[in-house]
């Protein structure tokens, strides 16, 4: 079926556009967004089944040939990212009917949770730079709604912030696709990667091209330093809400930085990437240090993903087959891991109704089933060897020893122990210890949170036993990426 | 021509960012249209100022300015149209609730 890639992003659109029918009955809009996040989820998996069987696989919308239309382009990296994205949204949607509240769904939460998946899976899978723009922008509008949707004091203040900041940068990327189409005159990657492969010399406006790319994708995703908005903005809306942000959105920045760097700009291996590498390097370090800063247990997270972004843009600064892998590996892993951080720091705060970890002790002893789910999530993402966050790390840390890059490698290596001290800190103080008094008087019933949770870190694990399944998919997505040939010999030619 | 756009642009821009950074959220909307403009020009410039028809099909085989830059500014013209409605809902509410309009008394995340 030709028009199997189309489906991630259709699907989430029909849905959207069907639920703002039904705004007033929630319970239809349960079922439909639910089944629609599920057939979503096994048609990614199709599609990821379809690529390792038969290579790329492209759509050139309305039939008009690769550069002229838009190309819709599916290969093994975008294909396990659209995976992902299923499964991060079909949990959070599941986590939002106990905890979101009846007045927030009655005013079209699911539909514009879908349109932001619309966002977030279009921009994974399109071929055209000015195409990327737009689904950028239908992500961000979406995620303005969400995080001001109830209109409480904290959102309308940090909304106001978060909007200037993507305003800002929408703009800046426009500019950067303007000045690109008059130096390449084309809008299609593919393309725009053929015609600067074919100059002589990589010249220096594309260099500059190249870093207010980095400027622009680096504000969406959150790089030192342009990460000053993120620690705000992701402490206002509610849980399920931050989970879908934090798994989400600065992971397309970081796809896009992927995308353009080993596309467009990999012959120019001296200025930019030395750059992305310092950068990358010094996100790492201010990430750890807000995570062991704070005793506030939605702060220690949020500084979480900076640190992740960091560790992931190391690897792809390296531009090695096996740094490469890291990041993807690493990446993934950290999709999947934040979400489920996000949705069990929410179950603690649900139940003690403070995020202030100096307020509340020992939650394990009425609560094991959230405890040793968060034990595994905390060991998961600091690294810990069977689990997920393991392979990815330690091949973006060998990328680094193989490129001699002695210095990041050290400091990737020393964050992880701080990272784990940062989420043990959590479990610590928050599980271990004497129970305070207003534990005992009702154990609050969070079974139903719990289930979506528990899927996702299954899957993490399954993610991080079965390295041996995934490799082979992995492989597949780096070979595309280290080969920009292969990219373009499928959208280009037939 | 060229260059006269360049610097017009230029100018757009100085003072999108001068306004961006000042106290009001009103001028921080102001200077949100004002950068949008600055985008939209200099995408319109980028794409060459060379004369030619309007891009309509003609019979006489006139060559045509280039028609993919205007259609990229119409889509990022509805889309800053979009978010700056947003926008200004957004400023007005945060105005009726939060009973200020300067960004200094926003800071913090703590309530």
């Amino acid at each position: 079926m030709t028009n199997l890639i189309v489906l991630p992003i259709l699907i989430p659109l029909l849905t959207a556009v069907i639920l703002i029918f039904l705004a007033k009955s929630v319970r239809m809009q349960r079922a439909v967004s639910v089944l629609s996040a599920l057939l979503n989820m096994i048609v990614s998996f199709t599609i990821v089944h379809e690529v390792s069987v038969n290579g790329i696989q492209k759509i050139d919308v309305g039939s008009w040939p690769a550069p002229f239309g838009i190309t819709l382009v599916s290969d093994m990296l975008s294909a396990l990212l659209v995976v992902t994205t299923t499964i991060v949204g079909l949990a959070v949607i599941l986590y939002s009917f106990n905890s979101i509240g009846e007045k927030r769904e009655k005013f079209y939460y699911y539909s514009i949770i879908q349109f932001q998946l619309v966002g977030v899976i279009g921009a994974f899978t399109t071929g055209d730079i000015f195409n990327l723009f737009v689904f950028f922008e239908v992500m961000l509008m979406a995620s303005y709604v969400l995080l001001v949707l109830g209109g409480e004091k904290i959102q309308l203040r940090e909304s106001l912030k978060y909007l200037t900041v993507n305003v800002i940068s929408s703009a800046l990327f426009v500019i950067s696709v303007a000045f690109l189409y008059s130096v390449v005159g084309t809008l299609n990657m593919a393309q725009i990667s053929e015609r600067i492969a074919s100059l002589d010399e990589f010249p220096g406006i594309l260099t500059v091209i190249a870093v207010l790319f980095l400027i622009v994708f680096g504000m969406k995703g959150a790089i030192f330093p342009l990460y000053f908005w993120l620690p705000g903005s992701y402490y206002a809306p509610p849980v399920p809400v931050m989970a879908l942000f934090g798994a989400l959105l600065t992971k397309v920045g970081v796809y896009s930085i992927i995308r353009t760097f080993s596309l467009f700009f990999h012959q120019d291996q001296g200025y930019s990437y030395e750059l992305l590498l310092i950068l990358a390097v010094i996100t790492v370090i201010v990430g750890v240090i807000g995570s062991i800063a704070y005793w506030d247990i939605k702060k220690i997270i949020i500084y979480n993903i900076i640190t992740a972004i960091g560790v992931i843009l190391y690897g792809v600064a390296m531009a090695t087959t096996t740094s490469y892998t890291g990041s993807i590996f690493y990446l993934i892993h950290d999709m999947l891991i934040k979400a489920a951080l996000f949705l069990l720091i929410g179950i603690i705060i649900k139940i003690t109704g403070t995020s202030d970890l100096k307020q509340f002790s020992g939650l394990i002893k009425h609560y094991p089933g959230l405890a040793w789910t968060y034990f595994i999530a905390a060991i998961s993402l600091a690294g810990i060897p069977p689990f997920s966050g393991f392979i990815g790390k330690l091949l973006v840390i060998q990328g680094g020893f193989q490129s001699v890059e002695w210095i990041g490698s050290m400091i990737i290596l020393i964050s992880s122990l701080l990272v784990l001290y940062s989420v043990m800190k959590i479990f610590i103080h928050g599980f271990w210890g004497e129970p305070k008094e207003y534990v005992r008087k009702e154990a609050i019933s969070y079974q139903t949170l719990l289930i979506p949770v528990i899927l996702i870190i299954a899957v993490s694990v399954f993610y991080g036993v079965a390295t041996e399944v995934i490799h082979p998919y992995i492989s597949q997505a780096v070979e595309t990426i280290v080969n920009p040939e292969i990219y373009i010999e499928a959208v280009l030619k037939e | 021509m060229e260059i006269l756009m360049a610097i017009i642009i230029g100018v757009l821009f100085a003072t999108a960012t001068y306004l961006f950074l000042s106290k009001s959220i009103l001028r921080i909307i102001v200077a949100s249209g004002l950068l949008s403009h600055g985008a939209h020009l200099l995408i319109l410039t980028m794409g060459g100022l060379k004369k030619g028809a309007v891009p309509l099909v003609n019979q006489e085989g006139i060559p045509v300015t280039d028609p993919l830059p205007q259609a990229l500014i119409l889509t990022a013209i509805v889309i800053s149209f979009g978010v700056t409605a947003l926008f200004l809902v957004l400023a007005y509410r945060a105005y009726q609730e939060l009973e200020t309009d300067n960004m200094d008394e926003m800071r913090g995340t703590e309530e």
